[in-house]
């Protein structure tokens, strides 16, 4: 530093002192070090991450709109550059629903809500003037793009009967191990690896970041209930993700070095593996989704006018639901051979989590009651989200039921189950925090027409994807195939259609953006209006590169 | 500041680091929850001398053996009989027969559970010839016997008292020296 500051230009630069001072392009966007730069990454990356993943389940639709294998083949023929067989094109529909899933999960959903919101919101709403630990940061985002090449190269590469990883995103064992010859799962498991390694130093930085950086007066029990979404999805993360880390790390060896922790060959068992998974499966369900209650609570505060219903019993809810989400893995499993009593401890373990589930519920029906409730696209988006994600709720309590889901384990009643509180219900809670805080991030406010636009076709179009998906699944189709009997075709057609109808609304997304981002209206300071009363509105529209050089005291 | 945020940092470092641990640890865990338990269908080792200490009872229960091996195992493997009916608490020996089909000397093992898994609690063997290695040379066939008794708690605990059938799985696996494992195979 000393001799840098001997020259005339640098001591300029120091006297300075520009708050809004940038960074070449190349310095600011490959080697940011800047939360809200990184925060940007995420998200751009979320959304070409979520376009590959919504196209592979448009694709999917195609092929199951009707009975019969009628593109598959074709697929895997362009894939494989030779005419497939049959087998390698059943092969090549396991590697789309294991790349939907895992994509996702691992690339459009945890690096939107948490990369994207968490690295944006988190300093800003606690006071700070960045990350903690901002080149790890930097480390985390480019780990992760890293791990989502590595997964898409997977698909070009032997995976067994074709190209690719087939093995579902759960990669249970046997099929994971002698079930799948070639590189392609090792890649996929080793992209795991990064994503999960990336995840674990983000939970680092976060909860280094708000224990330790809180401006002065902002108290845990004043912190924004984002700021607690964030802060026990980060717990989860570092308690979770390594376990999967262990897991998969055992799939390797297994794989590649004559292990036998999961193959019954050598003394192992792959039962082991599913409990693996799931313990740190089922924290990964809230993970992908507390942030998501965070962003909820803030808009329907600011659109209500009025602080959040029961603040405190909202904050330790997350915390009640992100502990016992930690004991209840077994009802992924309940058709591997239980005993009554263990089906019964874990079904009622898993409805206990429907009650702090249920206090969240009811806290934001009674912030909006008696509030001055303005309906503006951040806020039919967050009512969507609560509807929807009740549905969700609720045809999980019923899956909790050990005897039930004898029956209906691994129909599409499961997935119209978790469709519903991910797919519209974290992807809800991401599109009203996009709606919410695009003018922050942006400077420019994207258009409340095309928003209700979005809003309505995207709703109506899911609810006709999805809602289907139940009567399918009680009638018993299973999930993971490609073809179905004559009896299924009439909802799985209405399935696709609903399909289509939420790819025009997503259409009308982008529309928006890309409009808004060339000729949007410019955001004032706090565009929302007294509802709005955490930290990030005090800033200007973007926030200055540089914020809180003094720190915010908060009273 | 009250705490670094390298202190910070490391701690939580720390707890995923350990996380690890638990992972791994989870394998010999799980190992020997199961044997405690009987969990899928784990059957239980006993010494003669606690053998000893077991009536017969006035019930009886059938059991029924299965064999099975991998399809790469060239071996012929039955038991010598499908079903026995024995009485609960009393001793029993079964003989399972493994005869080497090719024309090489041939080695495997087998591993073993009973259903209902319930049941693996109170099935407890005296002698047998699980995990043990077992070589065969062309042509040549053993009588490989199982020392068992089902214990009498089977008739108090809830869970089991309706049992009135189990059936005692056996599977054998080649074994390769270095194990590697088998791309070929398909299952048994």
């Amino acid at each position: 530093m000393t001799t840098i500051a001997a020259t005339g230009t640098d001591l300029h630069a120091h006297d300075h002192h520009d708050a809004d001072h940038k960074p070449g392009f190349f310095a600011r966007w490959f080697m940011s070090t800047n939360h809200k730069d990184i925060g940007t990454l995420y998200l751009i990356f979320a959304i070409f991450a979520g376009i590959v993943g919504g196209a592979i389940s448009g694709l999917m639709r195609l092929e199951l709109a009707a009975p019969g294998i009628q593109y598959l083949q074709g697929w895997a023929s362009m894939m494989a550059g030779k005419e497939a067989s049959l087998d390698e094109a059943y092969h090549m529909w396991n590697v789309l629903i294991t790349a939907h899933g895992l994509i996702m999960v691992f690339f459009m959903v945890m690096p939107a809500i948490i990369g994207g919101f968490g690295n944006w919101f988190v300093p800003l709403m606690i006071g700070a003037p960045d990350m903690a630990f901002p080149r790890m940061n930097n480390i985390s985002f480019w780990l992760t793009v890293v791990a989502f090449i590595m997964l898409l190269g997977s698909s070009f590469v032997p995976g067994g009967t074709g190209l690719g990883a087939g093995t579902g995103w759960t990669v249970y064992a046997p099929l994971s191990t002698s079930g799948s010859v070639g590189p392609a799962v090792d890649m996929a498991i080793f992209s795991l690896h990064l994503a999960g390694a990336a995840s674990i130093l983000g939970a680092i930085n976060f909860i280094t970041t708000i224990f330790n950086m809180r401006a002065p007066g902002m108290t845990l029990h004043k912190m924004p209930l984002f700021v607690w979404s964030v802060l026990v999805t980060a717990f989860l993360l570092l308690l979770a993700l390594p376990v999967l880390a262990a897991a998969i790390t055992m799939l390797l060896v297994d794989r590649n070095f004559g292990g036998a922790f999961f193959d019954a060959a050598g003394g192992g068992d792959p039962v082991l593996y599913q409990h693996l998974f799931w313990f740190f499966g089922h924290p990964e369900v809230y993970i992908m989704i507390l942030p998501g209650f965070g962003i909820i609570s803030q808009i329907v505060a600011t659109f209500s006018r009025k602080p959040v219903f029961g603040y405190l019993g909202m904050a330790y809810a997350m915390v009640a639901i992100g502990v016992v989400g930690f004991v209840v893995w077994a009802h992924h499993m309940f058709t591997t051979g239980m005993s009554v009593d263990m089906k019964m401890y874990f079904t009622a373990a898993t409805m206990v989590i429907a009650v702090p589930t249920g206090i969240k519920i009811f806290s934001w029906i009674a912030t909006m009651w008696g509030g001055s409730v303005s309906f503006k696209t951040p806020m039919v988006w967050a009512m969507g989200f609560i509807f929807m994600f009740t549905v969700g709720g609720v045809t999980g309590v019923v899956l909790a039921n050990g005897g039930l889901d004898d029956n209906l384990h691994d129909t599409y009643y499961v997935v119209a189950h978790f469709h519903y509180v991910l797919s519209l219900g974290a992807v809800f809670s991401l599109f009203a925090g996009f709606y919410y805080w695009f003018g922050k991030m942006s400077g420019r406010q994207l258009n409340e027409f095309l928003g209700h636009l979005h809003f309505w076709i995207f709703f109506i179009g899911v609810n006709v994807l999805f809602f289907p998906m139940h009567f399918l699944g009680n009638s018993g189709m299973p999930r993971r195939y490609p073809d179905y009997p004559e009896a299924f075709a009439y909802w799985n057609g209405v399935a696709s259609i609903g399909y289509a109808i939420m790819a025009v609304g997503v259409l009308i997304f982008f529309v928006n953006v890309i409009w808004s981002l060339v000729a949007g209206r410019r955001a004032e300071d706090n565009y929302w209006g007294e509802g709005a009363t955490t930290l990030e509105w005090t800033l200007t529209s973007p926030p200055p590169y540089h914020q809180f050089e003094t720190l915010p005291v908060i009273k | 500041m009250a705490i670094s945020n390298a202190k910070t940092g490391f701690l939580a470092a720390a707890l995923a680091v350990s996380m690890v641990g638990v992972g791994f640890a989870a394998v010999p865990l799980y190992r020997i929850f199961c044997q405690v338990t009987g969990f899928g269908g784990t059957t239980m080792r006993v010494d003669a001398a606690q053998a000893a200490t077991v009536a017969p009872t006035n019930k009886t229960i059938v059991i029924r053996f299965d064999a099975n091996h991998r399809g790469d195992l060239p071996w012929d493997f039955k038991p010598e009989r499908p079903t026995d009916t024995v009485t609960i608490g009393a001793k029993d020996m079964s003989i399972f027969l493994a005869k080497n089909l090719s024309g090489e000397v041939v080695t495997g093992t087998a591993t073993f559970n009973v259903t209902p898994e319930l049941a693996g609690k109170y099935f407890n063997k005296i002698q047998c010839f699980c995990f043990t290695e077992q070589s065969l040379k062309p042509g040549q066939q053993v009588r490989m016997p199982v020392l068992y008794y089902v214990d009498p708690k089977i008739m108090t605990d809830p869970e089991t008292k309706d049992i009135e059938e189990i059936t005692l799985s056996y599977t054998f696996y080649p074994v390769e020296k270095p194990i590697i494992v088998d791309q070929t195979a398909n299952g048994g």
